[in-house]
């Protein structure tokens, strides 16, 4: 059975069918991402003066994903407008390119998240450390009462939330002796908020005994509000491209085979995939401000 | 709306968020604690505008017979 309007243009909408979906369905997108977008200014105006992080995102990192997602809507567009001349080794070369660069972004990413869920803030017990009260920083390792080889010390203690339980004093049912980051001391939670004029900062290997631990956490969704949004965000955001890309390369593979049947419905699902990759772009352009700039 | 109305509506926050970037990294620079990168991530920031403004016209031109619908 035939699809009806695959190809040309509905008389009552004016374009074929697949692009009223997709329009519909970017509908409802923007209304997921709008309501993130209102929870963020709600819990941002609420947030009491001086409270709300500043500087803990990496802007040369974010700013080389703006980059990256820009020239895939480059590559994306010229892939449409190669099926549309008819040059279907272009549309190879650029959705190619499309795909790379999809890869590219969520490397970047997957590195952003790896140096928040490494990053820890250790509160200190009162007066253990003359340095200050709370440790800030990278985990560089553990050791544990029960000797273990260093294979078993990194498995057991790997920064994700395993190594939340330390806190508690007993990892994986050993017992914790102590832990290192690559940090420093600071008197107060106010001093790790805004970073911004903390340009130079000096880390040096701190070895905390887990006497002086009072807790520890890390730099993930669960350390305050703006972690929360930044990683519910961004992750949503990631999924996107990640579905984008699982389109765009079934375009580039399997889907292929329609261009020798019928080049302008494969021309049309083209620009269909495109026309939800700009929207995924258009969103980066917006958290990106939001998230590492303001 | 077809990907070219799409495409240019990217350009368009594009350049905007180019220029937006630009500001913001300047007033780094202008306060106190600013230092000469954040002056060479300012001008940098003003390029990639200006390339994405060219790069505008370009497509626009290129893509002239092409409907936005």
């Amino acid at each position: 059975m035939e699809i009806p309007y695959a190809v040309h243009p509905r008389p009552d909408t004016g374009i074929y069918n697949a692009k009223v979906g997709i329009w519909l369905f970017l509908a409802s997108e923007v209304m997921l991402f709008g309501a993130l977008f209102s929870a963020y200014v709600l819990i941002r105006v609420g947030t009491p003066p001086g409270e709300w992080p500043h500087g803990w995102q990496n802007v040369t990192l974010g700013t080389l994903n703006t980059l990256v997602l820009a020239v895939s809507a480059i590559t994306t567009l010229m892939a449409w407008v190669a099926c549309k001349v008819r040059q279907f080794g272009k549309f190879k070369f650029f959705h190619a390119c499309t795909l790379l660069l999809a890869l590219a972004f969520l490397c970047i990413k997957g590195f952003e998240y790896y140096d928040h869920l490494t990053h820890y803030e250790i509160h200190l017990t009162a007066g253990s450390n003359a340095g200050g009260s709370i440790a800030d920083g990278h985990f560089a390792g553990a050791i544990y009462v029960n000797p273990l080889t260093k294979e078993q010390v990194e498995t057991k203690s790997f920064c994700g939330m395993s190594f939340a339980t330390v806190a508690g004093g007993v990892t994986n049912n050993y017992e914790l002796a102590s832990v290192t980051i690559d940090g420093r001391y600071v008197n107060n939670e106010q001093q790790l908020i805004d970073l911004r004029s903390q340009k130079e900062v000096q880390e040096t290997e701190l070895k905390i005994p887990r006497s002086q631990i009072k807790d520890m956490q890390s730099y993930g969704p669960w350390h305050n509000d703006y972690l929360a949004l930044y990683f519910t965000m961004t992750a949503l955001h990631a999924l996107h491209i990640l579905g984008g890309s699982i389109v765009i390369g079934y375009l580039w593979g399997p889907g292929r085979k329609l261009w020798k049947v019928d080049p302008e419905h494969f021309t049309n699902r083209v620009e269909v995939s495109g026309l939800f990759w700009h929207f995924v772009d258009l969103v980066w352009i917006f958290l990106f401000p939001v998230l590492y700039l303001m | 709306m077809s990907l070219k109305a799409v495409h240019l509506i990217f350009v368009n926050a594009l350049t905007a968020l180019s220029f937006g970037c630009a500001i913001w990294k300047f007033m780094d620079y202008r306060s106190e604690n600013g230092t000469s990168g954040d002056l060479w991530f300012s001008l940098a920031a003003v390029g990639v505008g200006i390339l994405v403004i060219v790069y505008g016209r370009y497509f626009l031109k290129k893509l002239k017979k092409m409907s936005y619908l």
